[in-house]
């Protein structure tokens, strides 16, 4: 079979890979540089029978794909920068009431309107804590086309699996880059679990068969309720501490009692590693660069990618610094990567960061001299 | 036979969060009885709302029932018609929810024209959070933020709604509440976005800081206010200082949105076919 293989942009193939995991409404406002995903959805989602909106704004564009959401239809919406403050509010609200939905940052320069056109990564943080209160999210960022489309399926797999928001982080480097690249077939599609009793047996929040409810789908004969207060097994509003203790516990449970499904990271020339580099999305792939560069040079340096970042591969973070004395992390911003790392990471190497906050990628021969300069 | 309010409502969750003397009770009910009239099934109907008082209504009556954030109910109602253009969805929202935090989102769904109907209960205060100014306190009325009178001036959320699109605009007041079921009815019947505005009582907040606490006397003063539309022909705008026009406003065919977005697909795919 002839291969067909495609110029795509990553913006472009973030869209293609949502609609083939079974996207089918999208809701969004247009900011740069995440537009051509709005672009792409209009143009297409209409061709598969999808619905694409252009709403008033982000909060709005967030509400529609939670409502979408829960008709039972896959959703997302996409952003960027002061677009993603706006959605915190409802994105706390798919938290709490565990709305499958996904939302796409393509990470420019902040705070504020900041830098439109350029990239960072200064969302690492907002993409963990960003709306307010407890509350416990997948965060997936990709490194290379592979990673975008299959991150992208994962995201909705992800989403549909465990009744979370799933955010896909990428920055305007990874966003607006072309790269040839074969849409693959062998990937896994992923739907939510339907209740299997009958509609007097229901209750959306009911934990006595795991701590991922079956979400039935509005319409269905399930009348239930859903709501952003604290709720009982129905759905309807409680102050009660227990069962309110219970449901948070069981929130964060969800994903922290299945790690070995949700983490997904890249190790690269690790093995004999004897300097460290910890790195994300496209200063992953600048930090891969730079460990060649080291190796030419005799330097044993090895990467850790993590492409979900939340939650945080953190035993794997843990390993690196037993094995090496000193950590570097390269991230487009001044230091929000590295905290996690040195959370982890415990006194027991030696963290440093390689930042760059100007709206220029950090460049394979900077991360290079960084690591002369530790050795 | 009397109507049997029961089979609508969740008696599980009761008693209910109102106060005595409350408007929103009227308007709920009347909402059920004009549901009941459409002989929608239950299965069909979707309630959604904000949040305050008024936006607590899903959580007692027994439908698919989504309780958002404050002001988002119509963002969310619009994914949720969207992805099921066949279904029935109704917006409750109170005049804080839909004019002040959701006033953007208001004026957008009126352009849009879907299919929706949002019933505004207005009681020209915040009632959940403790009898705050809101959008259509009247100018110089006391609340616990206007101490000294309010010094902005109301919104008329009808006005609003017709000026901004919606195809079906109604206002009628908890003090009548058999037109309050005949507007919603309307609203339900009419294929596009549907705006009825329910001026209520809020004796707990609104009447008691504005010499109205007893609720008879604040649905009087309710009653008073509303001008019905013909009668207001003939009136002066001083004559109408402080009042506010009661009646089926507005009633327009207009192309709706879901309707027009299925032809945006027949275009889109006979576009990819034609490729
Ligand atoms: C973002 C946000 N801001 C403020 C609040 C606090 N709040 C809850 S209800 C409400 C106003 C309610 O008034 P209204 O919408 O008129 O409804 P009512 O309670 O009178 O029915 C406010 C300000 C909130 N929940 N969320």
């Amino acid at each position: 079979m002839d291969k067909k293989i495609q110029l795509w942009e990553g913006n472009h193939l973030v869209a293609e890979a949502a609609i083939r995991a079974g996207c089918r409404f999208f809701a969004g406002y247009p900011i740069t540089p995440s537009s051509e995903v709005a672009e792409y959805m209009a143009w297409k989602l209409p061709q598969v029978g999808g619905t694409f909106i252009q709403m008033e704004d982000e909060i709005a564009s967030m509400g529609a794909i939670i409502g979408a959401s829960l008709a039972g239809v896959k959703s997302m919406t996409a952003t960027s920068g002061p677009g993603f403050s706006l959605k915190q509010e409802n994105l706390g609200f798919a938290c709490i009431a565990e709305i499958p939905v996904v939302i796409l940052n393509v990470m420019r320069g902040g705070p504020s309107t900041g830098l439109p056109t350029h990239p960072s990564q200064m969302d690492v943080m907002q993409a963990r804590w960003g709306t307010h209160g407890d509350h416990w999210i997948i965060a997936i960022a990709p490194a290379y086309m592979d990673e975008i489309f299959r991150g992208t399926v994962r995201a909705f797999n992800l989403a549909e699996k465990y009744r979370v928001p799933v955010i896909i982080l990428l920055d305007e480097i990874l966003g607006h880059m072309h790269e040839g690249y074969e849409i693959p077939d062998d990937f896994e599609i992923i739907d939510r679990a339907k209740p299997d009793v009958p509609p007097e047996e229901y209750f959306p929040y009911d934990d006595s068969k795991g701590d991922v409810p079956p979400l039935a789908p509005f319409f269905t004969g399930y009348r239930y309720n859903v709501t952003g207060l604290n709720h009982d097994k129905s759905g309807f509003p409680t102050t009660n501490p227990e069962l309110i203790q219970r449901d948070m516990e069981r929130q964060r449970r969800k994903l922290y009692a299945n790690l070995d499904d949700i983490l997904w990271y890249d190790e690269y020339k690790l093995d004999d590693a004897e300097i460290g580099l910890v790195a994300f999305g496209s200063m992953g792939r600048s930090a891969q660069v730079a460990v060649d560069l080291a190796r030419e040079q005799g330097i044993k340096a090895g990467l850790f990618r993590p492409i979900t970042l939340w939650p945080f591969p953190e035993e794997k973070v843990q390993q690196l610094a037993e094995q090496v004395d000193t950590i570097l992390v390269p991230e487009m911003n001044l230091g929000q990567l590295i905290l996690e790392v040195e959370r982890c990471v415990h006194g027991k190497a030696n963290v440093e960061g390689v930042n760059k906050v100007g709206g220029l990628p950090i460049e394979p021969p900077e991360i290079l001299e960084a690591i002369k300069a530790r050795i | 036979m009397a109507f049997n309010y029961e089979y609508y409502l969740r008696m599980d969750k009761m008693p209910h969060m109102w106060c005595p003397g409350c408007g929103i009770g009227i308007v709920v009910k009347a909402m059920l009885r004009a549901i009941d009239k459409m002989g929608w099934s239950k299965d069909d109907v979707a309630v959604v709302s904000g949040i305050g008082c008024t936006s607590r209504t899903p959580g007692y009556v027994d439908f698919n029932t989504l309780h958002t954030t404050h002001g988002r109910a119509l963002t969310f109602a619009t994914g949720l018609k969207l992805a099921r253009p066949d279904k029935h969805v109704i917006v409750i929202s109170g005049d804080g929810d839909a004019a002040a935090i959701g006033g953007n989102h208001f004026l957008h769904a009126c352009r849009r024209n879907i299919d929706l109907t949002l019933i505004v209960v207005n009681n020209y205060i915040y009632g959940m959070t403790g009898g705050q100014a809101s959008p259509t306190t009247p100018f110089g009325a006391r609340a616990s933020t206007a101490p000294y009178g309010a010094v902005d001036s109301p919104l008329d959320i009808s006005r609003v709604a017709i000026a901004a699109g919606a195809s079906y605009v109604a206002r009628g007041t908890v003090a009548q509440g058999f037109m309050l079921e005949k507007f919603i009815y309307n609203g339900f019947k009419h294929k596009g976005f549907a705006v009825i505005e329910a001026m209520s009582t809020c004796p707990i907040q609104y009447g008691r800081r504005n010499k109205l606490s007893d609720p008879v006397q604040l649905l009087k003063w309710v009653k008073e206010h509303g001008v019905p539309a013909k009668k207001a022909e003939k009136m002066s705008p001083e004559e109408l200082e402080g009042k506010f026009i009661t009646g089926e406003l507005h009633n327009q065919e207009r192309v709706e949105y879901t309707e027009e977005y299925e032809l945006v697909r027949q275009r889109a795919q006979e576009a990819a076919g034609a490729r």
